[in-house]
């Protein structure tokens, strides 16, 4: 693993001037529970690495009214989900960030670099999508905002131009008759990575019989988590009904474009989509009529 | 001839200082330098456990973190986990329980368990499998090292 230098910075103004003077060169370094382990079997190589777990802008969990849920860059999983506020109000959130390998790896790992290294498979993001959320991202230009689900490229690759990087994931205040739920399939009870994952999110009418808006992801079926706007959409305005939800489970499962792996084929992938979808659409409706 | 970065941090209730390449792992460090070779090479790459350490109150991977972050910072490692005064309950309570074979696990397990009861002093069962879930033993099927955990918990509940 070739490193030359390790620098631990103080403020967003160092790190935008470390990045821009080390043209490509440089890397940011939080949890590093995927970088290192990166560098060590040479996928990646890094002159310097800038730790910016130090910058307490970054390490920062906020709420207000207004603009939500303030999630910095660099705050790990295990502070985001041992927060009493997260815990009550983005109760799907949780479900995600708990399901990030062990205790050691969430003590690390942040949501900020689970996004950041964009695995198709990654658990976070799906649930991110689904509540809407967005990326706060700096550069030397200022800063800029895009929704998570336009964040991820290609495997390992995500939308940060050369000299940026991730401030923030900023996640809407939390709704009346809202509910969110993320589920994924592994062969283990822990410790894995998802060979499907799904993501809903549902907002119900005042009487809580309606579906006034939905939003589905799942992870593990395309080369970036996948955003299935179309099976949302078909909710909205529907009842609740056996058929409604089997008919957004369809069309979920026909969205994706799965490959055959060690961890499943296409077909046992498709299946899951299907199932997945579904549970996690029921979960989120049983939330936003208890909420 | 790569660069060396001067650290000093407090290791199991001792102030070190060492020299080491920013690309050096903690554990790297802890056994090639300080001579501290109870925390285990297993995967070096975050799935085994079998490497952990406490850093500042948090259960981590030593493979996983650099040694350079570790300046100013707090470290309890397998070897800082017995007193003056003996073993401690969990280390009675894996001899007791024969919670290992090889043992080559087990300095992940204890140093592990130990950060659960810190801060979860009479854990349940499942929160205990939870808790360990990012440790892998080869040879004990688990569970003797679960019972061991919960039996210790007893013990620390009730001091001498």
């Amino acid at each position: 693993m070739q490193v030359l230098d390790y620098i631990s910075a103080g403020s967003l103004k160092e790190v935008v001037g470390l990045l821009a003077s080390n043209n490509g060169r440089a890397r940011i370094l939080c949890g590093g529970t995927d970088l290192l382990v990166q560098l060590r079997e040479n996928r990646r190589r890094v002159e310097l690495l800038i730790d910016i777990k130090n910058i307490s802008e970054l390490t920062s969990i906020n709420y207000d009214d207004q603009s939500g849920l303030w999630l910095g860059a660099a705050a790990s999983c295990h502070a985001i989900s041992q927060n009493r506020f997260v815990l009550e109000n983005y109760p799907g959130l949780v479900d995600a960030i708990h399901l990030i390998g062990g205790v050691q790896i969430q003590y690390r790992a942040s949501v900020g670099g689970n996004l950041c290294n964009a695995s198709p498979a990654a658990d976070s993001i799906p649930a991110l999508i689904v509540h809407n959320a967005g990326c706060l991202i700096v550069g030397s230009k200022g800063t800029r905002e895009i929704p998570v689900e336009q964040f991820c490229m290609a495997p390992g690759k995500n939308a940060l131009q050369n000299g940026e990087f991730l401030l923030a994931v900023k996640v809407p205040p939390p709704k009346e008759n809202f509910g969110v739920h993320y589920l994924r399939f592994i062969p283990r009870n822990e410790m894995d990575i998802a060979v499907v994952g799904a993501g809903a999110s549902v907002t119900l009418d005042k009487a809580k019989q309606k579906i006034l808006s939905a939003r589905i992801a799942l992870a593990a079926v395309a080369p970036t988590p996948l955003f299935v706007e179309e099976a949302g959409m078909f909710l909205a305005g529907r009842e609740i009904t056996e058929e409604n939800m089997r008919e957004a489970a369809r069309i979920a499962q026909a969205a994706a474009r799965p490959i055959s792996d060690l961890r499943g084929t296409v077909e046992y992938r498709k299946h899951l989509c299907a199932v997945l979808t579904r549970r996690a659409l029921e979960k989120a409706i049983e939330r936003a009529r208890a909420s | 001839m790569n660069k060396k970065v001067r650290v000093q941090a407090t290791i199991n209730g001792e102030d070190v200082e060492f020299l080491c390449e920013p690309r050096q792992s903690l554990l790297e460090v802890l056994r090639e330098t300080l001579g501290l070779t109870g925390a285990k090479e297993g995967c070096n790459n975050g799935n085994c456990g079998a490497c952990n350490v406490i850093l500042d109150g948090a259960l981590v991977n030593s493979c996983l973190v650099l040694a350079v972050e570790i300046n100013g910072r707090n470290v309890t490692t397998i070897e800082g986990i017995a007193t003056q005064q003996g073993l401690h309950p969990l280390q009675e309570k894996f001899i007791a329980h024969a919670a290992l074979q090889c043992g080559f696990c087990t300095p992940g397990f204890i140093v592990a368990s130990k950060a659960l009861l810190d801060q979860n002093p009479n854990p349940s069962e499942n929160e205990v499998r939870q808790w360990l879930a990012g440790n892998l033993c080869r040879c004990t099927g688990y569970d003797r090292i679960v019972r061991a955990v919960l039996d210790a918990a007893q013990v620390q509940e009730k001091p001498l």
